[in-house]
């Protein structure tokens, strides 16, 4: 329990000590999202019944920030102590695959929450607002988190430069999120693009976070909760299958 | 009075071989790193590895220490199995890599308070400066890994494989780097833990260092053992103390001595010899003949010159 205490505690601090990159850099960017978008749509459109744009945004833009936050952590971390040879100090102990995923995903997800909390509580700025349905908010996000923190164990396990490693975050991350209705309900979608929408893992866990948040959403939240959880399983068990045959690590 | 050093045991009431390797097979893609090998290094041994680079003494360790998988054979540190019992046997060895790597992120006291955790110890900071202090590394505690030279990072590297009390030390090339001062500090205290009844497996280029310092020793190459024996054994039947002689320009040994002498340049001969008491006989042969010595030098039996007529003797 207590290399997995470890490996948890550093995880976290490599991100705090420079929490300029992880936690504000993400807030300012964010809060810029919602500053330029809420100003310029505000006025024009209303995508659920008495909720405006400007709140439509906040849920979409936390999640989004969280994701991102939370697959940066594990990958980053994975991939430099790769590339830097210091992956020994983590493969030499008596660490099990388990504790190893455990510790990496938990850390990222810390890291994910931190940032989902600065951008709500900037959020209470743009419009006061206490979520309709805080527990289904908290799954979400958890689930949500998970997920994203995952697929970057994932690809910090695949990738052996960074390179590899950036392709994986600006060709499938970074088009997952933003074309998993952040900015749009899926209703206003031609029906191809609503039918494609279907098969992005992000939609669900942004739909589902919004629903916690406002009440309604595009997709019933137990459809959502079973997709996002089934991928969560899926992909976790996935990385631990590859982390117990040391795939790209013991090598 | 220096206190003992208390070394983690291994199974209770085993006295098995430290290191025991049985049939261990690798090979990256069509290159077979290592062919079929079989090594034992016991208990409290101070051990050398040797070979040239790409031998594979490197794969050898990467195997016994878990960071890479043997394609066929058993390998275990004091009775535990590096893959099943892979938590018994981790905990049982320490590992000095030879790459030169840190994590930037820590000082060099955070890295070891970690490194104990990843072990699943509580730090234990006597311990810990006790390994700063031997290593010389008490002022730097406190500094980040990024500042320290190349020296500094190899000897936290020692520190970080030691922070645990392992009963089995593997140092791969442990002194590339360091400076003769603390080459020498490092050996002491590496020394002391063997008296401690810590075992090492060493690996280095510096042959001298592994004489010196080794009970026995195993030479690789191309993935196999071909000379193991104990370091006394080697010297006497591979190497043997030498003689050189300088004569006058033009001079030759007597008959007899020149049939096994070795000629080298400016008039100087080169003899092998049984025993120290040769030199003797040798002089008075060549005093009854009136050949002037002008100079005379003894040459000691030494480990590099048994590794390069093994290594030269044995084809790949």
């Amino acid at each position: 329990m207590r290399g997995f205490t470890t490996l948890f505690g550093k995880e976290v601090l490599r991100f705090w000590k420079v929490s300029f990159q992880t936690l504000l850099a993400p807030l300012v960017s964010t809060l810029l999202y919602m500053l330029v978008f809420a100003q310029v749509l505000d006025s024009h459109a209303e995508i659920y019944s008495g909720v405006s744009y400007r709140e439509f945004l906040v849920p979409g833009l936390a999640m989004m920030a969280m994701l991102q936050n939370s697959f940066s952590n594990t990958s980053s971390s994975l991939i430099q102590s790769k590339l830097t040879g210091n992956i020994v100090f983590i493969l030499l102990p008596p660490l099990s695959p388990f504790e190893i995923f455990a510790a990496y995903v938990l850390a990222a997800m810390v890291r994910g929450f931190a940032v989902g909390a600065c951008v709500w509580i900037a959020s209470l700025i743009f419009f006061p607002h206490f979520p309709a349905h805080p527990f289904e908010l908290l799954v979400f996000a958890l689930l949500g988190n998970a997920l994203a923190a995952v697929l970057g164990l994932l690809a910090g396990i695949w990738s052996e430069k960074f390179d590899q490693l950036a392709a994986f975050q600006n060709f499938l991350i970074v088009p997952l999120t933003f074309l998993a209705g952040v900015f749009y309900s899926i209703h206003s979608l031609p029906p191809l693009w609503r039918d494609i929408s279907r098969f992005n893992p992000f939609l669900y866990m942004i739909d589902g976070f919004r629903h916690g948040f406002f009440g309604v959403s595009d997709i019933a939240p137990l459809e959502s909760f079973v997709i996002v959880a089934g991928c969560a399983f899926a992909l976790s068990w996935l990385s631990l299958s590859l982390l117990s045959r040391g795939w790209r690590l013991r090598n | 009075m220096t206190e003992p050093i208390v070394i983690r045991k291994g199974r209770p009431g085993f006295d098995g071989a430290a290191i025991t390797v049985r049939g261990a097979k690798k090979s990256f893609g069509k290159f077979e790193a290592i062919k079929s090998l079989d090594l034992e290094v016991k208990q409290g041994e101070f051990f050398a590895l040797l070979g040239p680079n790409g031998a594979g003494k490197t794969t050898l360790i990467s195997l016994l220490a878990g960071l890479a998988r043997a394609d066929a054979g058993e390998l275990s540190i004091l009775g535990f199995d590096v893959n099943k019992e892979y938590r018994q046997a981790r905990r049982a060895v320490g590992v000095v890599p030879q790459e030169l790597v840190f994590d930037p992120f820590f000082t060099v006291r955070e890295t070891l308070r970690l490194q104990s955790g990843y072990f699943g110890i509580r730090p234990d900071p006597k311990w810990i400066d006790e390994l700063l202090e031997n290593l010389q590394l008490r002022d730097k505690a406190d500094s980040n890994m990024r500042s320290l030279s190349g020296g500094m990072k190899r000897r936290v590297l020692v520190a970080q494989a030691l922070v645990h009390r392992p009963a089995v030390l593997i140092l791969d090339e442990p002194t590339a780097g360091v400076d003769v001062e603390l080459r020498q500090t490092l050996w002491k205290f590496i020394r002391r833990l063997n008296d401690e009844g810590m075992t090492i497996l060493l690996t280095t280029h510096y042959l001298e260092e592994a004489q010196t310092l080794c009970n026995r020793v195993a030479m690789m190459k191309a993935g196999q053992i071909i000379a193991l024996d104990t370091t006394q054994n080697l010297l006497a039947h591979h190497s043997r103390p030498s003689l050189t002689l300088s004569l006058d320009q033009g001079k030759a040994l007597p008959a007899a001595l020149m049939a096994r002498a070795t000629s080298l340049p400016a008039g100087r001969f080169r003899l092998g010899l049984e025993d120290f008491a040769e030199v003797e006989q040798i002089l008075a042969s060549c005093r009854s003949e009136g050949l002037e010595i002008k100079e005379l030098e003894v040459g000691q039996a030494d480990l590099e010159e048994v590794f390069v007529r093994i290594m030269r003797d044995t084809p790949r």
